[in-house]
């Protein structure tokens, strides 16, 4: 919302500055986006008298001026047709920031002659498109006087942002009345008498639709709509309004001044009476904005005799549009309600000055005083003779009382403001306030303040004005304090299996929630019932029309994206929501991650340094997370069953009994291919809401059990079936003593020559830890005999030769 | 006693001519081994009278612990030696580069998170969680959206198909556009005092320089009895002044308006943009302060009280809201929102945080 400081003037009695002005609209709501004060834009520019403008020697069409600048005479060269000698004109000396072309002016040679300045167009002052020449000022001008001074360019104007619920801010005076309230002046009071009919109108008005409550018309004939006054003018184009033509001037002088909307029909080409209804689907009409619209059920439209003529408090049409041929006009001043207003302002997508205002709910009386307003205007600029008003409709009821009592404000708001200082800023604003003296007050808020509905609102109004920065800062740190943690128990893992992930070299990443369809059906979402579900219905587009049922794709589509980058062993994770459904219990948090490329980069100590990934680095890196989480990670059962999108020889779950903790394994090779990603990618995904809470045991470790006497290792190496799995050999070993036992390690694995097809050999280390007295060379005869016996028994294995 | 001196003058020969540790032992065998020369003198000591065997015998007993003590000095001598040779031939090039270690990266919005999370839990608030996938009924209704309101149109919120299970406004799904619903789940569970924060992921239909349809949102709660404007401005001045760790950083509060807050407040923290660079940070006087728009904020509208079951005559309370992205992007000078979430490992190593040095809660807020 745009408004000039004269223009606040006719509503404002005051003397505060530009800055205080400023600064006050921000402390009461209003808050200031800038002020442009176009007598410093325009401060370099001084009127100017062409002593003579003669032809270029090497140009045609431009002319060499000399130009008497009031101070000094000055050479300019310029390319306007319309530069002559002897007229008054526009400079810009050397050095100037001309806003039109947003360039800093410069001393130039062109063609070989030199020129200091320069005349300018309306364009290169920013004011209109108008290029076709020079701005030439009426021949008596006086010479070296400021250009905005000239052309009354010397109004600042201010920006400001106007919240959805202060309707009556989109109106200069209701801006006015929130200064004068915070102390800036004296609001002026509207002294509108009603202008008295001459004569009954002959267009007739009924509203046929609850969306258009009120509707007020009145007929002036013999009125001449030529262009506006030049104030009126000024005043618009300041705020970035076209001046039309006096009538249409009028209607957004009175918008924009107090936010009400109001619209002109050339009465002459009116079919009848003017009504308002719903329309019906596939009626069209022309619009005022050069548009064409063809309706859906349901919007408010004005109608005569002929059909549509408009889209009520959005947009007029141009069937009787007014023109500057126009004798008789018909005056509109109609209540629309927001809803209607917004709904159909919205479909049609349409942003007007008229919906602005009344989709946040403008005053519903000023129908009757805008009517009034605009009569007048029109009278004085136009001339003409005003008919009777005609009217259809009732005043939508506004009137409400709420119950206040003044301790509230300190009670809500902690600052403690008078009794008396809450009655003024409430005055001021235009409350009615009944039983002052009493303990309860009964306010009464204004007609264009329909957002006030509550006693906090009125809390709101007396803070505001009184001032936010009033507001005491009053420490909430120590009230119900608790000795219990604040993270909930899935951000305390979240931020665990974090902290694990990235301490093991992976990257956290954040992606969209939302995703492809095609990618995520490689990824279950295909098996999944609710997938439509969870089908976005307005996607931002195609590519992220799906809510993913896990971040895995994410992260392997980055990881290609970092290979294509040049950077191919990216190994990233995500802790974020996968989903199976649209319930509250169908987001899974899962944290994903993904190695791509080699582990590791070439280095001078060998070969080992840099290899490519693979099943077991996605498994390092599920464990330790699990681990931190508080898994019972030594109780993990491992199963063959993880899902497809999973290598199958090269994956794996993690369970305690049916219940899926996570899934590890390199990433399937046709997936890969499919996502156009290069591969080994080993990836997991860990299902953290899965992991059973850990049994509460209180704080203490368990006791520590130092063994006096040394551990004894024992190595074997089985010749088995390739089949056999590492965790059979161990199980098998480890259940031999499971009291000397301490521990089985698989440390080689060999095949090849010596071994035969289909066999393979495992070499195991055994950790005996004896606990009373050393083991005797028998005694570890003996328990390596089991060992090799049970391991035999178990897998068919037998030792290495 | 003149072999005496010949044997000391031979065996001090020998001793002195072992130049590997080896030599030297077969010397001290030669020497003082059960077979060696010294011992067999001390053999013959007991064919003598008693006046020579006396002084053959101390002159002998001196012979020997002479030879000792010069075999002990040739051994360190040695094996310094040998530690020397050792040394050199292990040298190598310390200009090599160490093996390499591994380490990844916090992503800044999960840091800025647990940095929320770190400064409110001591000033005793308490983490709770909601859905990203909410209903038109707690993501609007209950928030005081009118009918009508333009974050209800499907131009601003992502909608899913109607969940055939559930009646009216819980039957329209949709991706949550705030943090806000987690309130009105909180406050149906938890009667008052209720003193929380949350914060997770938030979706508006907007993608451009400045938006992307996901981003993240942290909320803030606490209603009791008493709590008023003045607890407001007091959490969130002690809040922005702990996590941009600037302690005397100024804090603005306007008039604005959210439809679930009455008075509703947007708030400011003090920048300078002197040579074109915004800082967060007190300006040197009050001309050269500029301000920042971080938060909205306000007091809980009483029409959400009623919502949760709440009785809004007997309490009150405030609440703000804050986006993630912005706070991280100002505190550590992230320059451009979407690169959040494109995953370029060299952006996730730079701005990314290491996993040792998380936030500290013995910071004092």
């Amino acid at each position: 919302m745009k408004f000039t400081l004269g223009w606040l003037k006719e509503h404002l009695d005051t003397n505060a500055s530009i800055d205080t002005i400023a600064k006050t609209l921000t402390n009461v709501g209003l808050e200031l986006e800038g002020i442009e004060d176009p007598s410093k834009v325009y401060a370099p520019f001084h009127t100017a008298y062409v002593v003579s403008a003669e032809k270029h020697p090497d140009a045609d069409r431009l002319k060499v001026c000399i130009v008497d600048t009031g101070t000094e005479k000055v050479q300019v060269v310029c390319g306007a047709p319309n530069a002559k000698t002897g007229m008054k004109a526009v400079f810009a000396p050397e050095g100037s920031y001309v806003p039109g072309t947003d360039m800093v002016l410069k001393k130039g040679v062109i063609r070989g002659v030199e020129s200091c300045g320069m005349l300018v167009s309306e364009r290169e002052m920013g004011l209109s498109d108008d290029h076709e020449g020079i701005i030439e000022l009426p021949v008596d001008t006086p010479v070296g006087v400021p250009f905005a001074e000239i052309m009354g360019l010397n109004d600042p104007v201010f920006d400001i942002s106007v919240t959805p619920n202060r309707a009556d801010c989109a109106g200069i005076y209701g801006i006015a009345r929130d200064l004068a309230a915070a102390g800036l002046g004296k609001l002026k009071e509207l002294d509108i008498e009603p202008v008295k009919g001459r004569f009954e109108s002959p267009i007739g008005v009924d509203v046929k639709t609850e969306t258009n409550p009120l509707f007020l018309g009145r007929y002036i004939r013999g009125v001449k709509n030529g262009p506006s006054p030049d104030w009126l003018q000024r005043r618009l184009k300041a705020v970035g309004l076209r001046p039309i033509s006096a009538l249409v001037d009028i209607t957004n002088y009175v918008s924009l001044g107090h936010a009400r909307p109001l619209h002109v029909y050339d009465a002459d080409l009116v079919k009848g009476n003017i009504y308002s209804r719903l329309s019906k689907e596939g009626e069209h009409f022309e619009a005022l904005n050069d548009k064409e619209y063809t309706l859906q059920d349901g919007h408010t439209v004005i109608c005569d005799g002929s059909g549509v003529l408009g889209l009520g408090g959005v947009v007029g049409g141009t069937s009787t549009g007014v023109t500057g041929t126009t004798v008789n006009v018909f005056v509109e001043s109609a209540y629309f309600t927001p809803t209607a207003i917004a709904r159909t302002g919205r479909a049609l997508q349409i942003d007007s000055d008229a919906r602005y205002r009344f989709e946040r709910g403008i005053d519903p009386e000023f129908t009757y005083t805008g009517m009034e307003l605009a009569t007048k205007l029109i009278l004085d600029l136009c001339g003409g003779e005003p008919s009777e008003v005609v009217e259809a409709g009732a005043l939508p009821k506004w009137r409400r009382v709420i119950e206040y009592s003044p301790d509230y404000c300190l009670k809500l708001g902690g600052v403690m403001v008078g009794p008396k200082e809450q009655h003024e800023i409430l005055r001021a604003l235009g409350f009615l306030v009944t039983g002052y003296e009493e303990e309860v007050w009964a306010i009464e808020p204004p007609p264009w303040r329909g957002d006030v509905e509550d006693k906090a609102d009125i809390v709101e109004e007396i803070l505001r004005i009184h001032g936010f920065d009033n507001l005491p800062a009053v420490p909430v740190r120590n009230e119900h304090s608790t000795t219990q943690v604040a993270e909930t128990k899935s951000g305390a893992r979240a931020r665990l299996a974090r902290t694990a992930l990235a301490t093991r070299g992976l990257e956290e990443c954040i992606t969209w929630a939302f995703m492809q369809t095609s990618v995520a059906q490689l990824f279950g979402a295909n098996d999944n019932k609710r997938n439509e579900a969870l089908t976005l219905l307005n996607p931002i587009n195609a590519e992220l029309d799906l809510m993913r049922p896990t971040p895995l794709p994410n992260l392997i589509a980055a990881a290609g994206r970092n290979a294509d980058r040049g950077y191919p062993n990216a190994g990233l994770f995500e802790i974020g929501p996968g989903f199976i459904s649209p319930r509250n219990d169908g987001q899974l948090l899962i944290a994903a991650g993904v190695r791509a490329g080699n582990i590791g980069e070439r280095h001078w100590d060998g070969p080992q340094a840099s290899r490519p990934v693979d099943v077991f680095d996605a498994k390092g890196d599920c464990l330790a997370a699990l681990e931190a989480c508080g898994a019972p990670v030594a109780s993990l059962q491992i199963g063959r069953d993880a899902d497809g999108w999973y290598h199958p020889g090269r994956s794996a779950t993690l369970k305690l009994g049916r219940n899926v903790l996570a899934q590890f394994g390199e990433i399937h090779p046709a997936v890969l291919e499919e996502m156009d990603v290069d591969g080994p990618v080993a990836a997991f995904e860990i299902y953290l809401d899965n992991i059973p809470d850990a049994r509460a045991k209180g704080t203490h470790k368990p006791s520590l059990e130092l063994h006096p006497l040394q551990p004894v290792s024992r190595d074997f190496a089985f010749i088995v079936d390739r089949n056999v799995e590492a965790e059979t050999l161990i199980r098998a070993a480890r259940a031999c003593d499971k009291r000397l036992i301490a521990d089985a390690q698989v440390f080689d694995i060999y095949t090849g020559k010596g071994i035969e097809e289909g066999r393979k050999s495992v070499a195991l280390t055994v950790i005996l830890q004896p606990k009373d007295k050393s083991l005797t060379e028998t005694e570890l005869e003996s328990i390596s005999a089991k060992i090799t016996d049970a391991v035999a028994a178990k897998t068919g294995g037998v030792l290495r030769g | 006693m003149k072999e005496i001196t010949k044997l000391k003058e031979e065996l001090t020969a020998m001793v002195q001519a072992a130049n590997d540790l080896d030599s030297l032992e077969q010397v001290r065998v030669s020497a003082l081994g059960k077979k060696g020369a010294i011992t067999a003198q001390m053999k013959t000591l007991g064919t003598m009278d008693p006046e020579e065997r006396k002084t053959k015998g101390q002159a002998l007993n001196a012979l020997k612990d002479e030879i000792a003590a010069l075999i002990a000095r040739q051994e360190a001598a040695l094996k310094r030696q040998d530690m020397d040779a050792r040394l050199i031939r292990e040298t190598v090039d310390v200009t090599l580069a160490p093996r390499p270690d591994y380490i990844g990266h916090i992503h800044p919005i999960s840091q800025t998170m647990e940095e929320l999370v770190t400064i409110f839990a001591s000033m005793g608030f308490e983490v709770a969680e909601g859905p990203d996938i909410e209903d038109d009924w707690f993501n609007f209704t209950a928030l005081n959206f009118p009918d009508g309101h333009p974050a209800r149109e499907m131009q601003d919120t992502f909608f899913l198909p109607e969940d055939p299970d559930e009646e009216g406004e819980h039957a329209r799904k949709l991706l949550r556009t705030h943090t806000s619903p987690v309130q009105i789940r909180y406050m149906k569970e938890h009667k008052p005092p209720v003193k929380m924060i949350c914060m997770g992921r938030t979706y508006r239909s907007d993608y451009d320089m400045t938006h992307t349809p996901m981003f993240h949102q942290m909320e803030c709660l606490y209603v009791d009895k008493n709590v008023h404007m003045g607890h407001l401005k007091g959490c969130l001045t002690d809040f922005v002044r702990a996590f941009f760790e600037i302690e005397d950083l100024p804090v603005r509060f306007r008039p604005s308006f959210f439809p679930f807050v009455e008075p509703g407040a947007e708030v400011d923290i003090g920048c300078t943009r002197a040579g074109g660079e915004l800082r967060i940070a007190r300006a040197p006087s009050e001309t050269e302060q500029n301000w920042l728009e971080i938060l909205g904020a306000g007091m809980v509208h009483p029409n959400v009280l009623r919502n949760c079951g709440i009785d809004p005559d007997e309490y009150q309370g405030f609440a703000f809201g804050m986006g993630v992205e912005r706070a991280a992007m100002l505190k550590y000078g992230i320059p451009d929102l979407r690169t959040f979430y494109e995953c370029d490992a060299r952006w996730l190593k730079h701005y990314g945080f290491d996993p040792l040095k998380r936030p500290n809660p013995a910071t004092r807020s």
